[in-house]
């Protein structure tokens, strides 16, 4: 399954993941290769075949609604990368 | 019959925050308010290695609204991951739900203000909220509170079946009242428990398709919506009139001006890339789970205010305003329960005292006023021992002090005279100080005859039994 | 005896009778450590050596375990080998250590890893290579390959692990120790950094068949805090060891021995089963027939979930943070978001996000995730079947002894398909053990892995403790 560095291109933005030039070329052509063998799934036949989308088959899994402690403020900002005050501090987002 | 080219078609997306006790995937208090980054944990920070587990009671909660506005819960419900990045989602994904919502295919009955239609619900499922986040003014940052990640949510999507802005206004309040009644949130949009936003095309007059949809977003009341609606239209009809495409787009309702804006980030499409949430196992609900859960349910408001006027021989009007609240209706079965004269306890509860309530700003449950109590000043009041205007002074009285109807009449000596003999003199006195209006009511004047009334009642400060004192006065002018 | 070379159950008697103190046994591993850490390089972080705070009365009193650096430990840092992750300090225990401490154990220290474990040889970790404690120009398998490898040299009585294709098994096998895999959902994932939710598992890696069982009943159980844990509740594995495999059923799948196999690994295994059937264990040749499928399946799946699990290391809480005013394109926070994953995750793990990321993009979401999942049901469906007729599955670990440090690092593909044969188990969320059954000629372990029904732990025990018993391998050690 031949995919575009353009397509790549996409991904990685989908995925915020910061490529150079030279990742994108070299992870499109390794890519190519691990799709054309993943492809091999498309020789089966799943007609009529549930998905399994949990190895164990449990249902119903609930907690109540009894609160418990939270995590106290300065165990977690202390190691924010930026803070301010009580507040995390990220680059401005724009609307 | 309208003459407008285009005709606009609306659908509403309201998000509501369930007031459990806790979030929705874990045990962290879902209070409103608290000091910033002090209500979270491992699992609402998203924090490496946590993982989520479904709160019963947003789940019940969340299934209730599905029967209320008649949808079909689903026997099996899943959640799944929304994924996208944004600062206030600290997993960079929302658990929510895709294909198989909790509930489906409801309706809700839209009555008020000219409108009496059924809006279609499209779906109703459960997600978790995201935090806050703030602009200030300066500076290049932003700053994140995630107090309110992972607060649960309801988003209740309406199909595109309203077709004003003022049927959407009247669909919202009947949705936040038909929420309040099942009891599961506050619905205040000034507090975010309550978020709307709206989709809006116009198509042209009379045909049945959907035309190119505007999302609006940043509305804080339902009058923002309306307005904002308005003002959409308008901007969509002109343009369409002008011959201009329009283009799919969100758009931001700025208050300030009134106006709304195209929002300025790049427009892509986001790719949610949906799959099932591999760390929650998914839910069912048999007949018998649904059926405890309907029997829950109150009497909702449409149902009510039917009853009133069919039971209590209540005008709609009249129990439309009883309704609109659920204490206040509750309040008024009480008294109804216990005073004969029905009308007199709503009478009493959609005057005097909605106006304590809003003179005072509190709400009925705050005001400190039992049913029983309010029956007992009414029964003061209809067995004339004071009268109807004496009544709402005591009704203040008694708000204030906490004391009981006839203790306070007492303690203010407000008892009427009745009396004939006290009540009596009284009268002879008027009588002699104003000869000529009663010669002018032996003549016939019969306006005469309420002066004289008036007269009696400013002499004893009020406290004269008006009706006695008219009879007492016809007696003796006309013997 | 130095007292780091004997297994946790040995210790526990002799701490018990007083014949040893806690004391001399952490003095014992701190000088293995100084002796040899620098040569394996197991350890992500060296540990303190500190006696903990106190001790519960337990199974595993006093006895340290090493944890990967993918378990949280309160007030420790974690950061699965990635540069991403660098400064994070774990703020709550996870489940498992929170049983340990119950048990009476505490964590020794954290374990060198492949990225987010991504990898099968411990060559991905942002810090170094493990190498295997056997030959140190060999790798020593990931990837829990830093926890494999302590155990092998006796720089740790045990350790644990995690496993989501492998990960447990294949180092255990590189490394001549006994690695499991637990039933998904046996133990509690609460805590584990996640890698594939739906695959992933903690388990033990120990020097014998006894201490694994003693550290999983450890270990295991319902925990609320985690959905998708079983409720079930813990059997003490130790009981079944020293009982007779006379009778039992032992299904051979033949697409497991495929013509690719070593030559060694092949003679060790068959030697096993004839040594297995000379004490009354049958052997039937079996088919499972949508091996070919698994290792394509395993990797639409587990980086599917992967690229999702990774999304929230973008530098916003914790974590490296990397602004990049350079980018004018995408505004500040899309900038910083990019430039921090380009920069703190390693090759192996954008490979996986970028792969994951497609498979669940727009238009290919049925074409492959959706997909995967039903091949999944048939690679499940085939394990009932056997099942059905059998009491457990003997397989080969991998199909090769470790090799060289850089062999497979060029070719993706190539270190993909050496998971071939432990897979499937997590696909299926089945148990499965690595237990050592032979030496090459050059001197490298050989494993054999067992698989049972789901929560049949006991089982695979029983078996692999007996083998061991009639056999020298646990008792073998590297060199260094």
């Amino acid at each position: 399954m031949p995919i575009s560095k353009e397509e790549v291109r996409h991904i990685a933005h989908l995925a915020r993941l910061g490529l150079t030039s030279g990742e994108i070329e070299h992870f499109q052509g390794q890519l190519e290769g691990i799709l054309a063998y993943i492809d091999k799934l498309k020789s089966l036949n799943v007609e009529g075949i549930e998905p399994t989308a949990h190895a164990l088959d449990i249902k119903d899994v609930l907690r109540p609604d009894v609160r418990r402690p939270c995590l106290e403020i300065d165990k977690v900002l202390r190691i924010a990368p930026q803070r301010e005050g009580a507040f995390y501090k990220v680059p401005r987002v724009i609307e | 019959m309208s003459t407008a080219r285009y005709e606009p078609v609306i659908g509403l997306e309201v998000h509501v925050q369930l007031k459990t006790q806790t979030k929705v995937f874990c045990g962290c208090a879902n209070d409103f308010g608290a000091p910033e980054n002090t209500q979270t944990c491992p699992v609402c920070l998203g924090l490496p290695g946590s993982l989520p587990v479904l709160n019963a009671e947003a789940l019940r909660s969340a299934a209730k609204v599905g029967l209320a506005l008649g949808c079909r819960v689903r026997s099996f419900t899943k959640f799944d991951r929304k994924n996208y990045f944004y600062p206030d989602l600290p997993k960079n994904f929302q658990i929510s739900q895709y294909d198989l919502p909790l509930a489906e295919h409801g309706r809700l009955a839209v009555e008020g203000g000219g409108v009496s239609r059924e809006v279609r619900i499209k779906r109703v499922h459960l997600e978790e909220d995201a935090g806050k986040l703030l602009h200030p003014e300066a500076g290049g940052s932003s700053l994140v509170d995630f107090n309110r990640s992972g607060s649960p949510l309801l988003e209740i999507v309406s199909e595109p079946d309203i077709f004003s802005p003022e049927e959407a206004y009247v669909y919202l309040t009947g949705l936040k009242l038909l929420l309040q009644y099942v009891g599961v949130s506050d619905c205040d949009m000034e507090k975010g428990t309550l978020r709307c936003d709206a989709n809006v095309s116009m198509r042209p007059a009379g045909t049945t398709g959907l035309g190119i949809k505007t999302e609006l977003k940043n509305m804080n009341s339902f009058k923002a919506v309306r307005a904002a609606l308005e003002f959409e239209i308008t901007r969509q009809t002109g343009a369409l009139e002008a011959g201009e495409r329009l283009v799919q787009e969100t758009r931001l309702w700025d208050e300030e001006k009134q106006a709304t804006r195209s929002m300025r980030s790049k427009e892509e499409a986001h790719d949610y890339r949906y799959f099932p949430e591999p760390d929650l196992p998914p839910f069912t609900f048999s007949d018998a789970d649904l059926e405890v859960l309907r029997r829950e349910l109150p009497e909702l408001p449409l149902a009510r205010v039917r009853r009133f006027c069919s039971t209590y021989g209540l005008a709609p009007k009249e129990a439309a305003v009883l309704i609109a609240s659920k204490d206040m209706a509750d309040f008024f079965e009480e008294g109804a329960h216990l005073f004969q004269e029905v009308k007199k306890v709503a009478h009493w509860l959609m005057g005097p005292v909605l106006a304590q309530m809003n003179a005072r700003g509190v709400s009925l449950d705050q005001l400190g006023l039992s049913p029983a109590s309010l029956v007992e000043l009414i029964r003061l009041v209809e067995d004339g021992v004071i009268s109807q205007l004496a009544g709402k002074d005591v009704l203040g009285a008694m708000l204030d002090s906490g004391k009981g109807p006839a203790q306070i009449v007492k303690e203010k000596d407000l008892a009427q005279m009745s009396a004939e003999g006290a009540l009596g003199a009284i009268v002879d006195e008027v009588l002699e100080k104003n000869e000529k209006t009663a010669a002018d009511y032996r003549q016939g004047k019969e306006s005469a005859l309420m002066f004289l009334v008036g007269q009696v009642m400013r002499s004893t400060q009020g406290k004269a039994n008006p009706k006695v004192a008219q009879e007492l006065l016809r007696k003796r002018l006309t013997s | 005896m130095s007292l780091n070379t004997l297994t946790a159950s040995v210790l526990r008697e002799r701490l018990h009778a007083k014949k040893a103190t806690p004391e001399a046994l952490r003095a014992d591993l701190k000088k293995r450590f100084t002796a040899v850490e620098e040569k394996v390089r197991a350890f992500a972080r060296p540990p303190d050596f500190k006696a903990p705070a106190d001790r519960a009365e337990g199974p595993l009193r006093d006895i340290p375990v090493v944890i990967k650096d993918n378990i949280c430990s309160l007030g420790e840092a974690v950061e699965c080998c990635s540069k991403i992750l660098q400064g994070f300090v774990a703020p709550y225990d996870a489940t498992v250590v929170t049983k340990l401490k119950e048990a009476g154990a505490f964590v020794q220290g954290k374990a060198n890893m492949d990225e987010f474990a991504f990898g099968s040889s411990c060559e991905t970790s942002c810090l170094y290579p493990t190498r295997n404690p056997w030959d140190l120009q060999r790798v020593p398998g990931g990837s829990s390959g830093g926890s494999a490898a302590c155990v092998a040299a006796d720089e740790a009585v045990m350790a644990l692990g995690s496993d989501t294709g492998g990960s447990i098994r294949q180092p255990a096998s590189f490394c001549g120790v006994v690695g499991m895999k637990p039933t998904y959902g046996r133990v509690s994932r609460y805590g584990l950094i996640a890698f594939a939710s739906s695959l992933d598992q903690i388990g033990p890696l120990t020097k014998d068949v006894r201490d694994n069982a003693l550290l999983l009943s450890a270990i295991a159980g319902p925990d609320e805090r985690d959905a998708t844990s079983a409720d079930r509740t813990v059997p003490d594995y130790a009981k079944i060891l020293g009982r007779d495999v006379k009778g039992l059923r032992v299904g051979l799948p033949r697409e497991y021995l495929i013509k690719g196999m070593d030559m060694e690994v092949r003679a060790a295994l068959d030697e096993a089963i004839a040594l297995l059937k000379g004490h009354g264990v049958t052997f039937f040749d079996v088919s499972l027939p949508h091996t070919e499928y698994a290792v394509a399946t395993y990797y639409i799946v587990a980086t599917a979930e992967a690229s999702s699990n990774l999304a929230r290391f973008d530098g916003v809480q914790y974590g490296l943070r990397r602004p990049d005013p350079s980018n004018k394109e995408d505004g500040a926070l899309v900038a910083m978001y990019k430039k921090t994953r380009g920069e703190g995750f390693g090759a192996e793990a954008k490979r996986r996000i970028i792969l994951g990321t497609y498979v669940l993009s727009s238009g290919y979401y049925e074409a492959y995730y959706g997909r995967a999942l039903k091949v999944r049901t048939l690679i499940r469906r085939d394990f009932d079947k056997v099942f059905a007729g059998c009491d457990l599955i003997v397989t080969p670990t991998s199909p090769t002894p470790a090799f060289r440090l850089g062999e497979k690092m060029e070719d993706p593909l190539a270190m993909y398909l050496s998971d071939i044969y432990t897979i499937s188990a997590n696909l299926a969320g089945l148990p499965a053990l690595s237990v050592p059954c032979g030496m090459t000629k050059s001197g490298l372990p050989v494993g054999m892995q067992i698989l049972a029904r789901p929560f049949d732990e006991e089982g695979i025990y029983r078996l692999a403790h007996f083998y061991e018993q009639k056999t020298p391998w646990h008792t073998l050690k590297p060199k260094l």
